[in-house]
């Protein structure tokens, strides 16, 4: 108690000075913003409004043609756009949920008193550390209808296994297990340096108060990891809303169409050519995530700040 | 960041490619080495094959010319090989020498912008001439050929043709009757491999010669937006025969994620009877199915009228020169082409690869070829076979690999498909800027 | 101490191995066979034994590519995430302290380097006029440019927890804004930092678009390119792709197993201090 009140006492005196004087010792710098700046705007931001600029044009790559907003209309009348649109969203809620929700218990799992910690928290970390080109070369010949592992492994207990990746109503969804497969480490491991950063005082207090484990979650794991939440969150959003490498790998958006998101459409314009009708599908993309993610991070962060 | 670049030859030769490569060095010639000799850098896809035939080339060549140093560089194959050739030369970075399709994506690179003539390299005119027109932009050649002609076809198993007694079909209607004889022995009719979407379009892609011969002048009209799938029932035809196909169940069980090489094998072990594929994978069916050069043959996927029974062909791959390789690097790179154009440098594929096909060099000889080839040449001599449509059009919509995959899998019916891809045509068309769109 | 629970345990590891240890003994089983078994896709135990030659067979590829790959990727993973991490945490500390009307623009601008997509061609055309394409400076500030973004969201939330009065007090001390960033914050970060650079590591050293695209040819090759030596369109050798998958996660296995130990001990220090 006594030290924090020296400090109040210290933000008071120094508010109470000139404002110069305030400017002159502030501890924090723009300079700070430099070095992070001048790399991120040569080398994303100028590219990036150079591609604005494509957008409106007819590209082959050797030269273009400015026809106005013609990109985007074409865009719009994709054959394929409204269900790929749908597909981007349940990709992205399905692995975002999942990766939350798992990524959470697991979390609680590894920071519990069980036999081979160590152990599993490096396994349940191992498939980050692979290539998603390795990934989805691994998991398509596991997921191989007739001689893949897992539906082999099913023919044994007597269940005939999908086709995982074959079939077009499960394509999107097995892909999707794949992500989940490969980043739920990640989400787990910023969860538990949320958890072990909250102090053990708040444990002990509530175990003196006869807590349970239920009550530990709810009204201190839950609230206190919140951060790591929020990080979660909106890390796998995007990742999921923008998510390619995996489809790609895996299924290159089929069989046919039915695994398509607007990120694989937009590669597939971009692959043939189509490069001011790809850079518009860009645009639009941007649109799309910026119009979930940014009033979601708004609202995520507001309530952080109030607890 | 380059210190680990121990050998000082070799680090010349880096310092050398990025002075030949930077931007800047445009119509500058500074790289003539002292002594005369020179280092070129040879951009080729990663191939199994095209790595054995490359290498094989470059031993021959410098062996020759030992002032020149060849340094073979690879790209991905299919699409993302595309954009990074585009890429690469439109930043003006492309490798000395690079291997390339021809036909429409030939001309997609803006040859006159980016590409070096050929016109007075030694050996161009040894050129056959369905070569020749498929490098040609504006009356200049740019490329000679790699590799050999091939033909997107129907490979049938022999030994399951004479088991059933089948004769090989001349049209479509025979095809679907040995396919009912086929099942009925036991044997899976037509292998399919959707497990590598691009292996589905052969049906329609392979059928161009039937299209030309109802229409010689079909691809002109389809250039000129005159002339549709959907609206031409030969040009259709190809849809019809993908969903026949499925709807009968002629197909492998596992077609929807069987791979190239389950297909070859399936074939070459007779599980299944026949493939539409292009014949240039019939080095890799020998190389990965021993023993299996004479078992295989090759037919032309049959229309409807057996007289006209035409074989669709490719041409091979040009080897091209990019406009930013100048000077004493420009002289030695034309002197590989030649080779690459001369009789020695069939011999010296042939030294390293199974030819598929005849070369589009004058006084290349093939000797002892599969079966499979020995067909594939008979239709080519006796003038019963037309080049594929992406050499004589501009026109190919980027989903027809995925609408084919449809119409095989019965997710879409051929009618619909063929409508929808006229709808993706229509797209490329208006990118490319073609008139009448 | 509470009691282990034993059930659980048990349960959490058979789930593990299933779920986690079966996919990557496929991968290594691959790894060992000849080229016709793997083509088969079969998860079995190997008839012949090639791993040795199939090992020596991936590292021989084209005149040890191989080597030169691991090489080049070391170099540009250690510089970029390097840079990244510092870089990224100055711009977090200073964005989450202090109060100005830019704050708005450049969270904008944070989310936006996750959110949109790199433009290939036009990057390179800015690389060629500052005269860093085709070179491995260049790829490195790429790598930042387009991972700084992914680092800041991280530390943002995490320096949010840092108590101000730490920094009041070391400015009644008399440190600057360096010393102040350097010397008190920094240090306080690790678990942060640890975690931002075992995801980054792994981020730049699996990144396969840019290298392929920013600093091209066979000699400047990254460890991702070199998997096309083994997959292409035409023909797969399988045992020799999954030789190459096994080998190229290795680096990123030991810097975790590594790091591993850094997350608990930061974690603990994290524990003390609370």
């Amino acid at each position: 108690m006594a030290t924090t009140t020296v400090h109040r006492s210290a933000r008071t005196r120094n508010s109470a000075s000139a404002a110069g004087r305030v400017r002159a010792h502030s501890p924090y710098t723009s300079w700070f913003y430099l070095p992070a700046a001048v790399i991120y705007g040569v080398l994303f931001l100028v590219p990036t409004v150079i591609a604005f600029y494509f957008s409106l044009t007819r590209w082959s790559i050797f030269d273009s043609k400015f026809i106005g907003f013609d990109n985007y209309v074409t865009f719009f009348q994709e054959p394929g756009l409204i269900s790929s649109l749908w597909h981007t969203l349940v990709y992205a809620v399905l692995t975002s949920g999942a990766k939350v929700v798992l990524g959470l218990g697991l979390a609680i799992l590894l920071t519990s008193q069980i036999v081979g910690r160590g152990y599993l928290r490096s396994v349940v970390f191992f498939p980050v550390l692979v290539s998603t080109i390795g990934v989805g070369l691994t998991f398509t010949v596991l997921m191989n209808p007739e001689r893949g592992l897992i539906n082999q492994s099913l023919d044994l207990i007597g269940i005939t296994g999908p086709g995982w990746l074959t079939d077009p109503s499960l394509a999107l969804i097995s892909v999707a297990l794949v992500d989940i497969w490969k980043g739920v480490g990640l989400a787990t491991l910023i969860y538990i340096a949320g958890i072990v950063s909250i102090p053990q005082e708040y444990f002990e207090a509530a175990r003196v108060d006869g807590a349970g484990a239920w009550d530990n979650f709810r009204h201190i794991v839950l609230p206190l990891a919140r951060p790591a939440t929020v990080t979660v969150i909106i890390l796998s959003l995007i990742g999921g809303l923008r998510s390619f490498d995996l489809i790609w790998a895996m299924t290159r958006g089929g069989p046919g169409f039915t695994s398509d998101v607007i990120a694989s459409v937009i590669y597939k314009q971009y692959q043939a050519g189509f490069y001011g009708l790809s850079t518009a599908g860009n645009v639009v993309l941007f649109l799309v995530v910026t119009a979930i993610i940014l009033p979601l991070s708004r609202f995520l962060n507001r309530k952080e700040v109030e607890l | 960041m380059r210190t680990r670049h121990i050998a000082i030859a070799l680090l010349a030769a880096t310092s050398m490619a990025l002075t030949a490569c930077s931007a800047g060095s445009l119509g500058s010639s500074d790289d003539k080495g002292g002594d005369g000799k020179v280092t070129l850098t040879y951009l080729i896809d990663n191939g199994q094959e095209t790595l054995k035939v490359a290498e094989q080339m470059v031993k021959d060549f410098t062996a020759k010319n030992p002032n020149i140093t060849i340094k073979l560089d690879t790209r991905p194959q299919g699409t993302d090989g595309d954009n990074l050739i585009k890429t690469r030369l439109s930043t003006g970075d492309m490798s000395d020498v690079f291997m390339y399709n021809s036909g429409s994506l030939f001309q997609a690179m803006a040859p006159e912008k980016n590409l070096a003539p050929l016109g007075d390299t030694e050996n161009i005119g040894q050129l056959d001439k369905n070569f020749t027109t498929a490098v040609t932009s504006n009356g200049k050649i740019y490329g000679v050929p790699l590799g050999s002609y091939m033909a997107g076809a129907i490979l049938y198993n022999k030994d399951v043709y004479a088991k059933l007694g089948l004769q090989v079909p001349k049209t479509w209607a025979d095809f679907m009757a040995n396919n009912a004889k086929i099942k009925a022995g036991g044997v899976d009719p037509v292998i399919q491999t959707y497990g590598e979407t691009w292996t589905s379009q052969l049906f329609i892609l392979g059928d161009f010669a039937n299209v030309t011969s109802a229409d010689p002048d079909w691809a002109d009209k389809y250039t000129k937006n005159q002339a549709k799938y959907a609206t031409t029932p030969a040009a259709e035809a190809g849809f019809q025969h993908l969903q026949e196909v499925h709807d009968a169940g002629y197909t492998n069980k596992d077609f929807a994620s069987a791979k190239l090489a389950d297909g070859l094998r399936y074939l070459a072990q007779g599980k299944g009877a026949q493939y539409p594929i292009l014949s240039a994978l019939l080095s890799q069916l020998i190389a990965d199915n021993p023993g299996s050069e004479n078992k295989i043959g090759l037919f032309p996927i049959p229309g409807t009228d057996a007289a006209k029974n035409n074989l669709t062909v490719w041409s091979p791959n040009g080897v091209y020169i990019p406009a930013t390789t100048t000077g004493a690097k420009l002289d030695a790179a034309k002197k590989f082409l030649a080779y690459i154009a001369s009789p020695d440098g069939c011999t010296s594929q042939t030294t390293a690869s199974t030819p598929t096909g005849p070369y589009a060099v004058k006084g290349c000889t093939l000797g002892d070829v599969p079966q499979a080839v020995k067909d594939m040449q008979g239709y080519i001599d006796s003038g019963n076979s037309s080049l594929a449509l992406e050499f004589v059009s501009p026109v190919k919509g980027p989903a027809l690999e995925q609408i084919c995959v449809e119409v095989g899998s019965g997710i879409r019916k051929a009618d619909a498909a063929a409508k929808l891809y006229d709808e993706d045509v229509k797209k490329q068309a208006q990118q490319l800027g073609l008139e009448g769109w | 101490m509470p009691r282990k629970n034993y059930a659980l345990s048990a349960i959490a590891i058979l789930v593990s191995v299933v779920v986690f240890l079966v996919p990557f003994a496929f991968i290594l089983l691959t790894a060992m066979k000849t080229q016709q078994e793997a083509s088969l896709l079969n998860f079995s135990w190997p008839t012949q034994f090639r791993f040795v030659q199939n090992f020596i067979d991936v590292v021989q590829a084209r005149d040890y590519m191989l080597i030169i790959a691991f090489i080049n990727s070391t170099i540009l993973t250690v510089a970029s995430v390097t840079l990244m991490v510092v870089f990224g945490a100055m711009v977090a500390f200073t964005l989450q302290r202090k109060r100005s009307r830019w704050n708005g623009l450049i969270n904008m601008f944070v989310l936006a380097g996750l959110i949109i997509p790199p433009a290939v061609v036009p990057t390179i055309w800015v690389l060629q006029k500052i005269g860093l394409f085709r070179t491995m400076p260049g790829l490195i500030l790429v790598e930042i440019a387009f991972g700084l973004a992914f680092v800041i969201l991280l530390f943002r939330a995490f320096i949010g927890t840092i108590p101000r009065e730490l920094d009041e007090a070391a400015v009644i001390d008399g440190a600057g804004p360096a010393r102040l960033f350097f010397r008190v914050i920094l240090p306080l970060l690790k678990p942060v930092i640890v975690t931002s650079v075992v995801v980054q590591s792994v981020m730049v050293f699996n990144d396969f678009t840019n290298p392929l695209y920013f600093l091209p040819g066979d000699q400047n090759a990254t460890v991702q390119l070199t998997l096309f030596n083994f997959s292409s369109q035409y023909s797969t050798q399988n045992n020799l792709l999954f030789m190459n998958i096994l080998l190229i996660t290795i680096p990123p296995l030991i810097m975790y197993l590594f790091f591993n130990r850094q997350i608990v001990a930061g974690m603990t220090a994290g524990a003390v201090k609370g």
